[in-house]
């Protein structure tokens, strides 16, 4: 299966900058700060609140990206937002002075299709300028509905086909184990893209291979294109079978910045072991008309839904999640 | 040109015959003592690869990951990522077929430096029949971007291929044959990537071939020029990027093309040959190649049974060269 970029519903909500139309007329939409790392001796307080408002703010910038752009996955885009803000703001050992250092942690987004949540983080972190994401999806952009390594600093695979990153995450553990080196290399995949059997290939040879510096993370939201997991291909007992594809399996709230900091920074649990993190998850978390909600997959925000979404993240405490999958 | 064929022995026929794949383990353990980088990656292709010695002198550096190829391609990609060169080595017709959109994905589009390397490609599998045949490889791996593709013709090339692999950074893809062919090339050749070798002169036709045809081809040129047919023989061991100027230079001075090739008659070689005459040069070209399924039977006799036979492929030869 493969996630298409597409803006098949509410195109008639876009605005004039759609895809292959005139630039925006409207406000200048790309104004996210910059918000970097915080010092090595920051508490875990600190770590937590600065990777929350990194969230929040991606996922401000990302709503308006996807709303000018006229197109993108902004349901699958705000699950996995808390995971690649606590990834770059916290976890991973690579910054924009070491992005070509190959001692840096690499971390493979299987997901393609959440390139916008992706982009947004690079940019939140000084990985490319914040105004390059105005060009997001515009004719001739870097910035691709599916990212692009060779375009984009940060990006260390093309993705988009599924079942691709863990592969690759594997070949790349296996680099890091006969280089004796202590780089880490994670990998987020989508849960319905466990439906792929590549990726049980791969969990295989990182078992044999007992690559324990190895971090599988599964967006765990329940919801692919069109239904949820549970009606296409149910993939529980997810636990157990990773369990028994010799992983350590590891299950936390992924939209919890505490929990989610805890877990990826601890890997590994069992020397030996690579790590499968199951983050529960929601697709358009925590945008109350979009959470869980299979209708926002590839769904564009017309100009009321942007600003009713953008009126929630201005909230301190975001609205409680409605339903539980 | 380099030496030409007839001051090695009479007939190419004659000559004695070489499984590739020696040639291949042989240079990959060379390059892989002269450069700690390099990896084999296998899919339970060990044997079939002829890889046991690199294995043993190299434990660490053969990783097999099952019959896996989805998982082997994209982990190649992942050492790439960490800074390995991966010599990925398994049977040409799962390496390609399973895991295409990988080689597409991970290696071409992301531009890793991973090796692919087809081993019994074509119909060397013989009478193990169409499933295992690789006759469609080359077209596949023709229409992906960034992928240099090369099918060397002897030992002399296969080894000379993979050092010019190993030492240049991106995507390439080699076949590596098990069926027995004579030395066509001089022993001080050197692979020029994208460069056809012009092994015999001639104006009357011309045969563009590689790989395990490449002999026949020229033994074909052998029994045209006893009668008086004066056949160019072209070694074109890049069928990506192709020699586009060699070809050219073939439609201006020859009365015609024949293509022969162990891979499909559609998008190969003679499918490259084609697309570039009438662009560029307008001619008659014959393709010869497996059209089909084939049906059972060896390597050699279903060869022969497409006409590229030394006297098939004169007779195509000849045809152009007399009308």
């Amino acid at each position: 299966m493969t996630a298409l970029t597409g803006a098949t519903s509410a195109s008639e909500d876009r605005p004039a900058g759609g895809v292959g139309g005139r630039p925006p007329t409207s406000i200048q939409h790309t104004t996210m700060p910059v918000l970097g790392r915080l010092s090595p001796y920051a508490t875990r307080d600190e770590l937590v609140a600065h990777v929350a408002e990194a969230a929040r703010q991606i996922r401000i910038q990302d709503l308006k990206l996807v709303h000018h752009a006229g197109a993108g996955h902004i349901g699958g885009d705000f699950s996995a937002i808390d995971v690649l803000a606590t990834l770059y703001g916290a976890v991973l050992n690579v910054t924009p002075e070491t992005v070509d250092d190959p001692e840096r942690d690499r971390f493979f987004l299987s997901k393609g299709h959440v390139a916008g949540a992706l982009y947004t983080t690079l940019a939140a972190f000084g990985f490319l300028p914040v105004e390059q994401l105005a060009t997001f999806l515009k004719p001739l952009s870097k910035l691709n509905g599916h990212p692009n390594r060779n375009y984009v600093p940060g990006v260390e695979a093309n993705t988009g086909p599924l079942g691709h990153g863990l592969p690759i995450a594997v070949g790349h553990a296996l680099s890091a184990k006969l280089d004796v080196s202590r780089r880490r290399t994670y990998v987020l995949v989508g849960d319905g893209e466990l439906q792929e059997g590549s990726n049980w290939e791969a969990m295989m040879a990182a078992s044999q291979h007992e690559l324990d510096s190895l971090t599988v993370i599964v967006d765990r939201n329940r919801l692919q294109q069109g239904a949820t997991t549970r009606e296409t291909n149910d993939l529980d007992p997810l636990d157990q079978k990773a369990a028994a594809f010799g992983f350590a399996v590891v299950e936390v709230n992924g939209h919890d910045h505490g929990e989610l900091l805890d877990v990826l920074s601890a890997v590994p649990f069992r020397p030996g072991k690579p790590t499968f993190v199951i983050a529960h998850t929601h697709k358009g978390h925590p945008i109350s008309f979009m959470s869980n909600n299979v209708a926002w997959h590839h769904k564009v925000p017309n100009a009321d839904q942007l600003t009713l979404a953008l009126e929630e993240l201005s909230l301190d405490q975001p609205q409680e999640e409605g339903s539980d999958a | 040109m380099p030496d030409t064929l007839a001051e090695r022995a009479s007939s190419v026929a004659d000559r004695p015959r070489f499984d590739c794949r020696d040639a291949y383990v042989t240079t990959l353990a060379e390059l892989a003592k002269a450069d700690h980088r390099i990896v084999g990656v296998v899919n339970d292709s060990v044997g079939s690869s002829k890889l046991d010695a690199f294995k043993k002198a190299f434990p660490d550096r053969l990783i097999n990951v099952g019959i896996a190829e989805q998982d082997m391609v994209g982990v190649a990609a992942g050492l790439a990522a960490g800074g390995r060169i991966p010599f990925v080595s398994a049977a040409s017709c799962f390496l390609t077929g399973r895991a295409l959109e990988q080689i597409k994905a991970d290696v071409a589009y992301s531009n890793h430096n991973v090796k692919l390397c087809g081993m019994s490609p074509g119909m060397a599998y013989g009478e193990l029949g169409p499933t295992h045949h690789s006759i469609e490889d080359i077209a596949w791996l023709r229409a992906i971007d960034k992928i240099t593709i090369v099918v060397p013709a002897d030992p002399i090339e296969t080894a000379a291929a993979l050092r010019w692999a190993a030492e240049t950074t991106g995507p390439v893809f080699i076949r590596v044959s098990r069926m027995a062919v004579p030395a066509v090339n001089a022993d001080d050749y050197r692979f020029v990537p994208g460069r056809a070798v012009t092994l015999r002169d001639g104006d009357d036709v011309t045969i563009i071939s590689n790989g395990t045809v490449l002999w026949r081809a020229l033994v074909a040129a052998e029994q045209l020029a006893a009668e008086g047919i004066s056949a160019r023989v072209v070694s074109m061991p890049t069928v990506k990027p192709l020699d586009v100027d060699t070809v050219v230079a073939a439609a201006r001075e020859t009365r015609g093309i024949v293509t022969a090739e162990e891979a499909t008659t559609a998008g190969g070689l003679g499918g490259a040959v084609a697309e570039t005459v009438v662009q560029h040069q307008p001619t008659r070209v014959r393709i010869l190649g497996v059209p089909e399924f084939a049906p059972t039977g060896s390597a050699g006799f279903l060869l022969d049974r497409y006409g590229m036979s030394p006297e098939g492929i004169a007779e195509s030869a000849r045809r152009l060269a007399l009308r």
